[in-house]
């Protein structure tokens, strides 16, 4: 006897996002079920984006330059080497703003940012250095010289939205909306960001996430709870999920340590702790995800790939 | 919570001196003020005082009117089945009939209506003997209405159960029952049919209606009522709904939930 499928029905879905410019747009978000459930509603492939820095990186393993070798020095040339690599998407992140890593001023990482643009036609997410004061005075900057290339530009907070939204609303990109682990500071901070009058389809929220072995397990919730929110009608939980699975796994021991014994193989070890964390957030409903090394990035893309053929009963 | 505007009725003197010289502005303001204050449906009733051969072509002109000025759908408040066929009619959209009894005559024409015109549709758990006393036997009716809406087509969720709320200052003993029964109907049948109450019943004649009505309301949200209809401008109620919303999990919580309620 044929088993009858019981079928969630929704009545909401993720907002659709289309990031950078014809005709080499990638469409994000836009899903009507929980992620990967394909009889019940369509699910948006989740898009991957690799990760540039304006200054060559000093904490970065050697396991992890390798792969840029030659261009770390160049972010125009590690964007080529990003998209060649396969990643959808590239995120600049202007870690060379930060006051104890160079305190590059807005002009100077602006014209970082035009040169990357003009180097890959690929949509841009560009992250600021992370200081909240700081981002607030580069990111406008940011945006004028990224001027109709539709980008991805964060990350805003409660304490700098204004700023980082005033320069996307003024120049045309969607904005990076972060929050501490926290759904109802999520929802708040979307609800301040359209009260500026940005559609509530030009944000992505960043959630901050805790990698594999780091409290991966409340980012989890945290993210699963926002796609039940959005596909029950509630339009501040509904924006796509960016989880930056590259900068969050590479701080733990586990990819930092050389190759010993007990561990095994650093490069192996922290590429599968990379790609993990990635997996694990895709399953609950991430939909952009920004790695550090290429080949978590295929790793994720190939666990996708099977995730994403329609289930048969 | 799904909200429906009460105010479209002939028991206001607006609404019926409008019906009496047919002038659709009150109406039209009616429908936008409720609209605008944040109802999913409008109650549409002629009223008492419309005769019955009359109630057709008043049903039909309220619920055009109703609709050209908002885009709202339609609660039609009739007893008279040929005013519900007749607004029925000329409805744009998933209409609610109400409503039927658990009388056998009037649940199959209702019923049946509601499926001709894909509806969903309040029954009232009381028949020609009246409103019961308690929750026991408001429930018994319930079964009724939920057996022979099933047997119709009609889908448990487009079955709204309305336990019939009396007014406090004359039935006090009802008001817990209404809750009870809120809370045992949702065991009829899987999936379960929805409640509705008329809220306003609660306080009639009595002072303190605002607050009467929202604390009751409250309780019958908790009691697990998933649709009132109401006076939607009473903002004090509908703050109260957006509140209870939360304490109950139905909404994520964000510091402006009071505003983004409002703006829904």
């Amino acid at each position: 006897m044929a088993a009858e499928i019981v079928r969630e029905r929704w009545k909401g879905k993720v907002f659709e996002m289309m990031l950078g410019r014809e005709p080499h747009t990638v469409r994000v978000g836009g899903d009507t079920s929980l992620p990967f459930m394909h009889f019940e509603g369509t699910t948006v492939r989740p898009v991957t984006a690799l990760e540039v820095q304006d200054v060559a990186p000093a904490d970065w393993p050697a396991v992890l330059r390798a792969p840029f070798a030659g261009v770390l020095e160049d972010p125009a040339a590690w964007a080529k080497r990003c998209v060649e690599l396969g990643a959808d998407l590239v995120a600049l992140r202007l870690a060379g703003a930060h006051p104890e890593n160079g305190d590059a001023d807005a002009g100077a990482v602006a014209a970082v940012a035009r040169r990357v643009a003009e180097a890959v036609d690929v949509p841009l997410i560009v992250l600021g250095c992370g200081l909240e004061e700081k981002d607030a005075r580069i990111l406008p900057a940011v945006a004028e010289a990224l001027e109709g290339r539709n980008c991805l530009l964060g990350q805003a907070t409660m304490d700098n939205y204004k700023a980082v939204v005033a320069g996307c609303l003024a120049y045309g990109h969607g904005v990076v909306a972060t929050s501490p682990l926290d759904i109802n500071l999520a929802k708040q901070l979307n609800i301040l960001i359209t009260e500026m009058n940005l559609p509530p389809d030009r944000i992505a929220m960043d959630p901050s996430i805790g990698p594999l072995g780091y409290g991966i397990e409340y980012a989890y919730s945290i993210i699963e709870r926002k796609r039940l929110g959005a596909l029950s009608g509630d339009r501040m939980l509904a924006q796509p999920v960016i989880c930056l699975v590259g900068e969050e796994s590479w701080k733990t021991k586990e990819t930092q340590a050389g190759d010993i014994s007990e561990w095994g193989d650093q490069e192996r070890r922290a590429v599968l702790w990379e790609a993990m964390t990635a997996v694990t957030l895709a399953l609950a409903g991430g939909s952009i995800f920004v790695f550090r090394h290429p080949d978590s990035l295929t790793r994720f893309n190939r666990t996708i790939d099977a995730l994403m053929h329609q289930q048969v009963y | 919570m799904i909200l429906i505007g009460e105010r479209i009725n002939g028991m206001f003197r607006d609404i019926r001196e409008a019906i009496e010289k047919r002038d659709p502005a009150p109406v039209a303001a009616w429908a936008r003020r409720q609209a605008a204050a944040g109802a999913h449906y409008l109650d549409i009733s002629t009223g008492p005082a419309a005769a019955a051969e009359d109630q057709p072509v008043i049903m039909e002109w309220l619920v055009r009117i109703a609709q050209e000025a908002t885009a709202l759908p339609c609660c039609l408040d009739t007893v008279n089945p040929d005013a519900m066929e007749a607004g029925l009619r000329v409805h744009q959209g998933k209409a609610i009939l109400n409503s039927t009894s658990a009388d056998q005559e009037r649940m199959d024409r209702f019923f049946a209506l509601a499926v001709r015109y894909d509806a969903a549709v309040i029954g009232l758990a009381m028949n020609e003997q009246g409103v019961p006393k308690d929750a026991n036997d408001r429930l018994t009716l319930a079964m009724e209405l939920v057996a022979n809406a099933d047997a119709h087509g009609v889908p448990m969720e487009d079955l709204f159960i309305d336990p019939l709320v009396l007014p406090v200052n004359v039935a006090q003993e009802h008001a817990v029952e209404v809750l009870e029964t809120i809370r045992q109907v949702k065991l009829l049948a899987s999936p379960p049919p929805r409640t509705v109450i008329g809220l306003s019943n609660i306080s009639q004649r009595t002072r303190e209606r605002s607050l009467i009505n929202r604390t009751y309301l409250v309780m019958a949200m908790a009691a697990g009522l998933d649709a009132a209809i109401l006076d939607v401008e009473d903002k004090a109620l509908l703050d109260a709904v957006a509140t209870a919303s939360i304490l109950l999990n139905r909404e994520v919580y964000c510091d402006s939930f009071l505003k983004t309620f409002h703006q829904r």
